[in-house]
């Protein structure tokens, strides 16, 4: 057994130690032949990795994911006060924390309401049983009479203990049970306000840039002049005489500076980058897609239910089309930053990574250090919607640090660094081919997806950049792709639709050109862009109507719940026409999927116009309909709805990284553009379908792919042209409408 | 030394002259709100009122700042007792991550200011030059319609 009851300091506040046991130690091993625990219990499985009661009856939960501006903390405070009975102002919460909390991998994939959520709600509702048995006997009455309220249990005579005086008395270090008996919901499913927007909207400290430890240095990195470039001379003596400047740091081609003040380490970067001479690395193969097509791939039938006798076996009407996706960023608003402090043999790291536990394996290794000797604590960042530079940052921190013992040292990256240095979302291509039979039904589906890893993530150090750059440096690793059942580049690859014959491919490229890594969604996005366009392309073809058209080959009923209401609502109806404006072509778009197709159903309809003069796309409105499963918080779920919609309209309008041959050239927002309050629409409508009783599903990843097929078939039925190529930009659209 | 006057209290600071006022305001004077984004005047980000007009303060110098009023989303109210821009955000949940919230938040200020009853149009266009990228948009200017409103009940008690 280790210690359970680590007490550490942190903030000035004592924070109580949580069981932390990982899947795999002698801690950690579930019975034989027991049920699986439900969600991360399932590798945490112990009550007090999720919640701990004190002898003064104060409640903390724990957490292994992290903020990342999706309203996780309210979420999943909602949920554990919920089966307490306590007022959420009376609970805290740690969230990542490599001392503090279990370990749950990544805060990706829309999974924390599913994984942490469904634990915190297990172990909240076992720990109310453990003090309402424990005042069962202390009370002589059965467990079965007692209720709980305001912080105490009580009998039926009106007779109550606090939580307080039965705590000593109910043993918190136990392994979960299966299976839990949860109260009526009273928070659960309410739209309760996000707690920490209060702070944020008065200028508290939010965020790990607004980190400021005693003594603390500001660090700025610079960075090669372009991949693979060499770090060929550098005189830092100047830079090392300026004002305020404390240190230069060099490792190989990491190259950093130091300083007292903010305003002078950026004063020396600037120095220092100038000093900097580079020897460049091989030139940046042009990506097209060509290129893309033509590398070599690993090629896997991720279905294969084809029928001999039907589709392109047999008779009926083909229809083929292809799409392509350019690379596209992150682009977070705040720049990546990280604070590091190295001191006694230990390191502890400050990051707005989404993983601190494999951040740390990275960041261990990389500086041949014990993992036990690192410490990470997530802070939180701006947005980052997937693998940006979080974690690259916090192995910069890392590394300074460790020049400049006993100081804490923080890093800021500049826009610049962020833009051209974070890993991107992979271009790709897609390929569709299909039957319809003289009924207008899909008989045959052939799809193929190509694109490279959508995870290169840490784990191993060389995923970091500062690991590639040092003197001795780490093999960037081996891409995998990310398997079925949630795929990668393969992600909502499989249509939810029933086809009677059906193939999907996923040809898994592992030659990148760039590096590229998780953005939100992965390859649902690009995946759900094709299917659903080349759905509407087939509805067309078999002069159906599109929402009908999908209805016509949806089984599922939740999946059909969302298309119909998110039709109903928007006030579709076939055979619609836009109201027709000078100089505009207006039309609607509808789209559908089930993210992952294991988790929330969205379905979306939009209305767009398009200048015919300028070929600019205008969002009109936007209606979406979304199951998520039991709802937690309903404003949370439209707050993320209506993000996913502006982001992927941002996305699928006018995004693309440019490239040359030293790397990515796109270095600010006026190379790299992203919506601005000019693009926005009249209205978005987001419907909350609520499930109550139902598994978590998550929300954050849903909307992405949905909003893009909307638009794209909202502009096939405004202009008549079909735009497969993303994003459809103004002059994509001018070129077709020129045809 | 130079003096600078933010939100009603006046502060000598040794920084360098050049120095743009969001790195006097974040690491001399410890205020959080006003934020890095891109020091480019690309994301608004960063901005505060200077005699009441929306400013960039990553490009700011200090120098050209002394004897002007600065304002900072600090002063418009606390956690405590927020103003009307900070209630009218909370009421509408007005963020996701945000990070860019309070420097809309300010060229909203600067613009209600001026113009008490700001069109939906004049709103969106004032706020052009600030990025959001978790897709807040909607529920911003909703959020400074809000505000204006309760601006204009201020008025009248």
């Amino acid at each position: 057994m280790t210690a359970l009851s680590r007490r550490s300091v942190l903030g000035g506040a004592l924070v109580l130690g949580f069981s932390t046991a990982c899947a795999g130690s002698a801690d950690a091993q579930v019975q034989a032949g027991a049920p699986a625990l439900p969600g991360s219990l399932r590798t945490a499985p112990f009550l007090d990795s999720w919640i701990r009661m004190d002898a003064q009856g104060a409640v903390t939960i724990a957490t292994g994911k992290a903020e990342l501006g999706q309203g996780l903390r309210t979420a999943l405070l909602q949920i554990a006060a919920d089966e307490l009975r306590l007022p959420m102002a009376a609970l805290r919460l740690t969230t990542a924390d490599t001392a503090l909390t279990a370990n749950e991998g990544y805060t990706s994939g829309s999974h924390s309401m599913k994984d942490s959520g469904t634990a915190i709600r297990h172990a909240a509702a076992q720990l109310r049983a453990l003090l309402v048995g424990a005042a069962s006997e202390r009370l002589g009455v059965p467990a079965a009479q007692l209720t709980v309220r305001d912080g105490s249990v009580v009998a039926p005579s009106g007779q109550s203990v606090p939580y307080a005086g039965l705590v000593a008395a109910a043993a918190q270090h136990v392994q979960a049970a299966p299976q839990s008996t949860f109260l009526p919901p009273s928070l659960i499913g309410r739209p309760i306000q996000r707690l920490d927007i209060p702070g944020k909207v008065t200028g508290a400290a939010a965020y790990v840039q607004d980190m400021r430890l005693p003594g603390m240095l500001h660090a700025r990195v610079v960075r090669p002049s372009g991949i693979g470039a060499t770090l060929a001379a550098l005189d830092a003596g100047p830079v090392e005489r300026m004002p305020g400047v404390v240190a230069v740091v060099r490792d190989g081609n990491f190259l950093a500076v130091v300083a007292e003040r903010e305003f002078q380490a950026m004063q020396a970067m600037q120095a220092l980058s100038v000093a900097a001479q580079w020897t460049p690395g091989p030139a940046v193969p042009k990506p097209d897609f060509a290129a893309l097509r033509a590398q070599p791939s690993e090629d896997t039938a991720i279905v294969d239910r084809r029928t001999p006798g039907v589709g392109i076996f047999g008779a009926g009407r083909s229809m083929e089309a292809s799409y392509t996706r350019a690379y596209q960023a992150h682009a977070s608003i705040g720049p990546s930053c990280a604070l590091a402090q190295f001191a006694e043999g230990r390191l502890t790291v400050w990051t707005h990574t989404q993983g601190v536990f494999p951040d740390r394996s990275a960041i261990a290794e990389m500086m041949r250090m014990p993992p036990d000797r690192v410490r990470l604590i997530h802070v939180e960042g701006a947005g980052c919607y997937g693998h940006n530079g979080a974690d690259d940052a916090a192995a910069d921190a890392a590394l300074i640090a460790r020049a400049l013992p006993g100081k804490p040292v923080r890093v800021q990256w500049t826009r610049e660094q962020e833009h051209l240095w974070e890993p991107l979302g992979p271009a790709m291509a897609t390929d569709a081919r299909a039957t319809l039979d003289p009924s207008g039904a899909i008989v045959d589906w052939d799809y193929a997806v190509r694109s490279n890893t959508h995870s290169t993530r840490p784990g191993p150090a060389g995923a970091l950049l500062a690991a590639r750059l040092v003197a001795q440096p780490f093999p960037v690793p081996k891409p995998t792709a990310i398997p079925q059942p949630e795929g990668g580049g393969d992600r909502n690859a499989i249509p939810l639709y029933d086809f009677a014959s059906m193939r999907v491919m996923h040809h898994f490229v592992p030659h990148m050109p760039l590096r590229v890594s998780a953005l939100r969604s992965l390859g649902a996005y690009m995946n759900v862009f094709s299917i659903e366009s080349f759905m509407d392309e087939l509805a067309l073809a078999a002069k159906a109507d599109p929402v009908e058209f999908r209805l016509r080959h949806l089984k599922e009923a939740r999946a059909r719940d969302v298309v119909t209401l998110a039709a109903e609502k928007f006030g579709w109806t076939p055979g619609q026409a836009a109201p027709p404006v000078e100089g505009m072509s207006r039309g609607y778009g509808f789209a559908f999927a089930q993210y992952k197709n294991l988790a929330a159903y969205c379905a979306l309809a939009t209305e767009v116009e398009v200048d015919r003069r300028t070929g600019r796309t205008r969002l009109v409105r936007a209606t979406a309909a979304v199951d998520s499963g039991q709802a937690i918080n309903p404003d949370g779920i439209r707050n993320q709805i209506e993000g996913a919609i502006l982001q992927s309209m941002s996305w699928t309008l006018i995004e693309a990284v440019t490239v040359g041959d030293q790397g990515v050239t796109s270095a600010d927002w006026a190379s790299y553009p992203i919506l601005r309050m000019n693009g926005l629409p009249d209205r978005i409508d987001v419907h909350v379908i609520d499930r109550p009783g139902a598994p978590f599903l998550g929300t954050g990843e849903t909307g992405q792919g949905p909003t893009a097929a909307a638009l794209g078939n909202a502009i096939a039925n405004a202009t008549g042209k079909r735009l497969r190529d993303l994003p459809l930009t103004p002059e994509k659209i001018k070129a077709a409408l020129a045809v | 030394m130079i003096a600078l006057q933010v939100n009603g209290r006046t502060h000598e600071v040794d920084d360098d002259p050049a120095t743009p006022l969001l790195y006097v305001l974040r690491d001399t004077l410890g205020l959080n709100a006003a934020k890095f984004g891109c020091g480019l005047g690309q994301c608004g980000s960063c901005t505060v009122m200077v005699d009441n007009e929306a400013v960039f303060s990553c490009l700011t110098p200090i120098t050209v700042l002394e004897g002007r009023e600065i304002t900072t989303l600090e002063g418009l109210g606390t956690v405590d007792k927020p103003g009307p821009m900070q209630t009218a955000f909370i009421a509408e949940q007005a963020a996701q991550c945000g990070y860019c919230i309070p420097g809309m938040m300010m060229r909203a200020q600067a613009l209600l200011q001026s113009e008490p009853n700001a069109t939906e149009a004049q709103i969106k266009a004032t706020l052009q030059p600030n990025l959001c990228r978790c897709g807040t948009h909607m529920r911003i200017v909703k959020a400074v319609q809000h505000a204006a409103t309760l601006m204009q009940q201020e008025r009248k008690i």
